[in-house]
């Protein structure tokens, strides 16, 4: 029901929106909750287990049960909070966990088996037989209790995620963050100043009471349009602080497009913020909590707090008639609130003797409000005292079990908050997250007089801690009235008395968990779910520890808090993942002839970060391998191009170079020649092979590495480890060149003969060797150096030329009968020659287990040469590299994966001889080659072996022959 | 003498303009990777100075004259931009003129557009003009220098300037939107 008072809202102007599929109208400045209570609506919602019908019973982000789904399809968004969720025109807002309707759920039949659903109901009841947990049990749960659910599409909206910095983050505009906002601006600290709410000014947009002789909302304002003023201040509204993190980091979720009709295509629905502040002002405020009483979960039941907002700022009431409820002062100011907005307040409920104020209707001392009728709505309530019972009739009751300050965000370091017996609250514990100083009622000093002082001295703590110099700041003049709280927790009673209404569970159920013994707060939480929902238990936590301690026989104290962590209020994995959908996962690294392999028609492949070729189709294959045997024979023929740009390539100069090379290779390079290449082999520190490739001498103290395209980064960051930890003397710098050159492999016969054609002068390079070399004037590097087994080259010139480079190239090629050939092609040419890859080197094998021990120089110390040599990495019987073919020949129908069998053993695991690593056909040989590792596989040449593949249900027969199957000799490398 | 066309890394990226901001690519000319040889830093700034005018500047900052600029480019390294080095100095020097793609994002909205894709602390007083740093871009690694009160120069591997370019234009999309425009 709209009140006619005013308040922070539009009158002038309407907005449409819908909720379950029924139109109703709302003003700007109402939030989805106020505009529902406006139009009447008190039922929003069904709870978690039960079905039960809930309505509205707080006004921020604390708000247990009106959760609702907004949006459709792709972008359809669950669990939103109608107490946060801003209207606006068009807004289409569903109700949840109701079947088929909100009025009519048929799951609310879960309400009448409640006997027997209580705490650890689950645990008992669905332990056997157990294999139908999975099946029944589980399936059939999720049905019936749950929340809203995700669309299951992809969601295309775009979120965002960014970073700021500041002196001081203050979190909360209430009038503790104000303060501490503007004592911070005007001593010249650069602020953030975050709130929850679309509006600032906190609790001072809920409440009548005066700020410096003016409305609280007017100061507000004024303070707000200041800071907008300063340079060094930035507002922050609709940002929930969601985490505390180490050194000053806080995590927080900006709603930026959730309250648009209409936002522009580029907004971000959300932003994701890391917050870094030297020091932070925690100013969130305090949440009310309710005590328990049979029913209290009816719709039109609210805190306190939450009715005077909505009376205050949104003019809006769950009914005519509004009762009040409470154990503390704050009652008094709700009833007379309540009574200026027009609304009805039939009795003032005080569980406290002697406190009561006049506020012109009737007041009941030491009296409790025992229970409440009205299924889908309050319509009466019940009130006791000794002497017996009395029913009101009210639509709506406001109920005070006093406040508990948001202390979350410093428990998100492990910090545990204090009780406070005379507060009966728990209260932020001092410097449980460094640099966060919790001020006015997020500490526990409650009321607004109190909030603003204890605003500017906190701020002015964080301030001298910062170096800064305070300000001296006029605290504006307000009045508190008195707390005085009496605690009650829940009101002792037949029936069932609501604690958590997001997980549904009661005042008996825990009592129940401490009957059976989980006494600790940890089991008693786990044991009824209370706290476990996605509000943390805000409104209803310490009940519950109080009751545990009743149960118990313990102080509060003594029984302790479980916590809280991060984040304060949900958010959406899309916030925090922005950027990182699809193709945002990773940049993608596109060589220079990536356009010309496209427009080849080449299928791309991945290749960590990098594309690369798979083959290059010509008119009539219809495979991947006719193309793929196309392009090795005619490398073997004629002559092949590869773009080979992606392996890395690490300049390396200085006296040291040598020397670096030497310790990190198992050769020896300092005695290679300049203008000559030599392979190597890279060890772990424990000796496992990290990496191969090629190293040539292109001046005295001027090498250049190449490495695997996959450990690129590995390589180059060992090289740091290496050079700063392991060998700081050794005077040398390097750095990567891989993206500078463009480089290209040039391989087979007739690859001579292409680049006489393309090159400015005679091509004269011994295998393996280096050089110079002139491309239409422009200077680039020529390395004789073969993948293939072919008479190969590789030329590099400076990127900004790879695409010309890599067309004259194929086009070259072509005249000569050969062409582009990619990754598939490239592996069967190794395949042929058994060069081992990552496939092989696989983080797993050593020097010795592929056949290069010979390769681990026995006159100098490398890196990992120690480790190699444990006897067990050099043990006979180990996995080694083996060739293997077919018996009778033909194709191998598997890929690497397969194991090694013994002929007559049965292929299960402990029979494994060993494993496939690559398997291509070899157009060379007319029949498929495998690499893989055998036990003691270089002795058993010759010998059958079957390989398994279990994935694909093949088993072929092989043989163990050499690794290299093509040119054993290897002449036509050298030729 | 074959005669080889040379293809920029954004070639054919028109700018991206919104409201005053702009993402345009960007040639900073050659680009040359100065590293020092064991206790030789003050030499080598020395003979630099005495080429190029510009010595070597403090971690974390630049040095500039005109389109020449040297920047500080990691632990012992120096990327000097805009002119060759034919000096011998005591260093190692890396001709990495093909290595970086580079743009220039210039305008009110650039911060904020920055402050989307890097972690790193962008206010004048810690960042202002002259300052750069190495730093992630997105998942880049980056390069990126304040060259103006509301400018910034952005250099990453070349092979990564798609993404760069689709990164920060959607970025600085975003931010422009909550302008109004």
């Amino acid at each position: 029901m709209r009140l006619d008072k005013a308040a922070l809202i539009d009158r002038g102007s309407k907005l449409r929106f819908s909720f379950d599929g029924v139109g109703y109208t709302a003003h700007p400045g109402d939030t989805l909750a106020s505009a529902l209570m406006a139009n009447g609506v008190r039922l929003v919602g069904r709870s978690f287990k039960y079905h039960r019908p809930r309505g509205v019973v707080a006004a921020g982000s604390d708000e247990p049960n009106a959760l609702v789904t907004i949006g459709q399809g792709a972008e359809q968004d669950p669990n939103v909070r109608a107490t946060v969720q801003e209207v606006f025109d068009g807004l289409s807002a569903r109700s949840q966990n109701r079947w088929p309707s909100l009025g009519f759920d048929a799951m609310g039949v879960n309400d009448l088996f409640a006997p027997f659903l209580g705490a650890g109901f689950y645990y008992k009841t669905f332990m056997w037989p157990k294999a139908f947990w999975e099946k029944l049990y589980e399936p059939v749960i999720r049905r019936a209790a749950g929340l809203g659910a995700l669309s299951g599409l992809p969601n295309e909206a775009k979120y965002e995620k960014a970073f700021a910095y500041c002196d001081l983050l203050v979190i909360g505009a209430g009038p503790a963050g104000l303060m501490a906002a503007l004592s911070a601006a005007r001593a010249g600290a650069d602020v953030i100043l975050a709130d929850e709410d679309a509006r600032m000014g906190g609790r001072l947009l809920a409440e009548t009471g005066e700020v410096d002789g003016r409305p609280g909302v007017e100061w507000a304002e004024a303070t707000i349009a200041e800071l907008t003023q300063m340079p060094n201040v930035r507002l922050m509204p609709r940002t929930t602080v969601t985490g505390a993190y180490d050194q000053g980091t806080f995590g927080a979720l900006e709603r930026v497009a959730s309250h648009l009709a209409d936002p522009p295509a580029d907004m971000p629905r959300e932003c994701f913020w890391r917050i870094v502040a030297r020091a932070a002002v925690l100013a969130g405020g305090a949440l009310e909590r309710q005590i328990a009483f049979q029913n209290n979960d009816r719709p039109g039941i609210m805190t306190a707090s939450a009715a005077r907002a909505y009376a205050n700022r949104w003019a809006v009431a769950p009914g005519r008639r509004v009762a009040v409820f409470g154990n503390n002062a704050g009652i008094y100011q709700t009833a007379r609130d309540l009574m200026a907005a027009g609304i009805e307040v039939p009795v003032v409920v005080d569980t406290r003797e002697g406190a009561a104020e006049d506020v012109g209707t009737r007041v009941i001392e030491g009296a409790v409000v025992a229970g409440a009728d009205g299924r889908k709505g309050v319509r009466e309530i019940v009130v006791r005292r000794p002497n017996g019972a009395v029913r009101f009739a009210a639509e709506g009751l406001a109920v005070s079990g006093g406040w508990n300050p948001a202390v979350h965000l410093t428990c998100h370091m492990g910090g545990r908050p204090e009780w406070d017996a005379e507060l009966a609250a728990f209260v932020p514990r001092r410097g449980a997250v460094p640099g966060l100083f919790p001020a006015g009622a997020a500490r526990g000093v409650f009321g607004t007089a109190g909030c603003l002082a204890d605003g500017a001295r906190v701020a002015d703590e964080a301030l001298t801690a910062l170096g800064h110099k305070p300000q001296a700041l006029n605290v504006p003049r307000a009045e508190d009235g008195a707390y005085d709280i009496a605690p009650m927790w829940v009101v002792p009673g037949k029936g069932r008395a609501w604690l958590d209404f997001q997980n549904d569970v009661t005042a008996k159920d825990v009592r129940q968990a401490a009957a059976e013994n989980f006494q600790s707060v940890e089991h008693m939480k786990r044991y009824t779910t209370q706290g476990m929902a996605t509000d943390q238990g805000k409104g209803s936590s310490v009940q519950a520890l109080a009751i545990l301690a009743d149960a118990t026989g313990r102080t509060v104290s003594e029984t302790g808090t479980t916590t809280f962590r991060p984040p304060y209020s949900p958010v959406s994995i899309a916030a925090m993942g922005a950027g990182g959908q699809g193709k945002g996962f990773a940049p993608e690294r596109l060589t220079t002839s990536h356009a010309a392999t496209l427009e080849m028609g080449a299928p791309m492949m991945e290749a960590g970060l990098w594309y690369r070729p798979s083959y290059f189709p010509k008119a009539g294959e219809t495979t991947w391998r006719e193309a793929c045997d196309r392009e090795a024979a005619m490398v073997r023929d004629s002559v092949g191009v590869c773009d080979v740009s992606t392996l890395g390539k690490i300049d390396i100069q200085g006296p040291g170079a040598a020397a670096l090379l030497d310790f990190v290779y198992t050769g020896t390079f300092s005695t290679l020649k300049e203008g000559r290449v030599r392979y190597g082999l890279m060890l772990r520190e424990d000796g496992t092979v990290m990496d191969d490739g090629t190293t040539a001498r292109i001046g005295p103290q001027h090498y250049v590495m190449t490495t695997t395209t996959a450990a690129a980064g590995q390589v180059m960051q060992h090289l740091d480890f290496v050079t700063q930890c392991l060998r700081p003397d050794l005077d040398v710098a390097f750095t990567s060149v891989t993206e500078h050159w463009a480089q290209f492999a040039v391989a087979g016969p007739r690859a001579k003969e292409l680049l006489e054609g393309l090159c400015d002068g005679p091509i004269d390079l011994p295998f393996m060797g280096c050089g110079p070399v002139s491309v239409g004037g422009l200077a680039g590097r020529l390395f004789r150096i073969s993948f293939s087994g072919e008479h190969a080259y590789e030329i590099a010139l400076p990127a900004r030329y790879g695409d010309a480079l890599f067309r004259a190239l194929v086009a070259r090629a072509e005249e000569l009968g050969g062409g582009a050939y990619g990754m598939e092609a490239l592996n069967v040419l190794r395949i042929e020659k058994g060069f081992i890859t990552h496939a092989e080197i696989h983080g797993r094998v050593t020097a010795f287990d592929v056949g290069m021990q010979g390769m681990v120089s026995a006159k100098k110390d490398c890196v990992g040469k120690t480790m190699s040599q444990r006897a067990g990495l050099m043990d006979p019987g180990r996995e080694r590299l083996v060739g293997l073919r077919p018996v009778d020949g033909g194709e191998l129908p598997m890929i690497g994966g397969a194991h090694l069998f013994a002929e007559g053993d049965a292929p299960v695991r402990v029979n494994d001889q060993g494993y496939i690593t690559s398997v291509a056909f070899c157009p060379a040989l007319g029949e498929s080659r495998a690499l893989g590792f055998l036990k003691r596989g270089p002795d058993r040449m010759g010998e059958r072996i079957k390989a398994v593949d279990h994935v694909r249900g093949e088993t072929v027969i092989c043989e163990v022959v050499d690794p290299v199957a093509f040119d054993r000799e290897g002449g036509r490398l050298r030729d | 003498m074959i005669d080889l066309t040379l293809t920029a890394p954004l070639e054919g990226r028109a700018p991206v303009e919104l409201g005053a901001t702009t993402l345009a690519a960007a040639d900073p000319g050659p680009l040359t990777l100065i590293m020092p040889f064991a206790g030789q830093t003050e030499a080598t700034g020395a003979a630099l100075e005495a080429a190029i005018g510009l010595g070597v500047p403090p971690v974390g900052q630049t040095r500039t004259a005109g389109d020449v600029r040297v920047i500080w480019f990691g632990r012992n390294q120096w990327l000097v931009a805009g002119a060759q080095v034919a000096a011998d100095v005591p260093a190692a020097v890396t001709d990495q003129s093909d290595g970086w793609v580079a743009v220039t994002l210039a305008g009110p909205l650039a911060a904020d557009t920055l402050a989307r894709l890097t972690p790193i602390d962008l206010r004048p007083a810690s960042f202002g003009p002259g300052a750069t740093a190495r730093t992630d871009l997105q998942h880049m690694p980056a390069s990126i220098t304040r060259i103006g009160a509301e400018a910034f120069l952005i250099l990453t591997f070349r092979s990564m300037a798609q993404t760069l370019w689709h990164d920060l234009a959607d970025a600085l999309r975003g931010v422009a939107a909550r302008q109004g425009g």
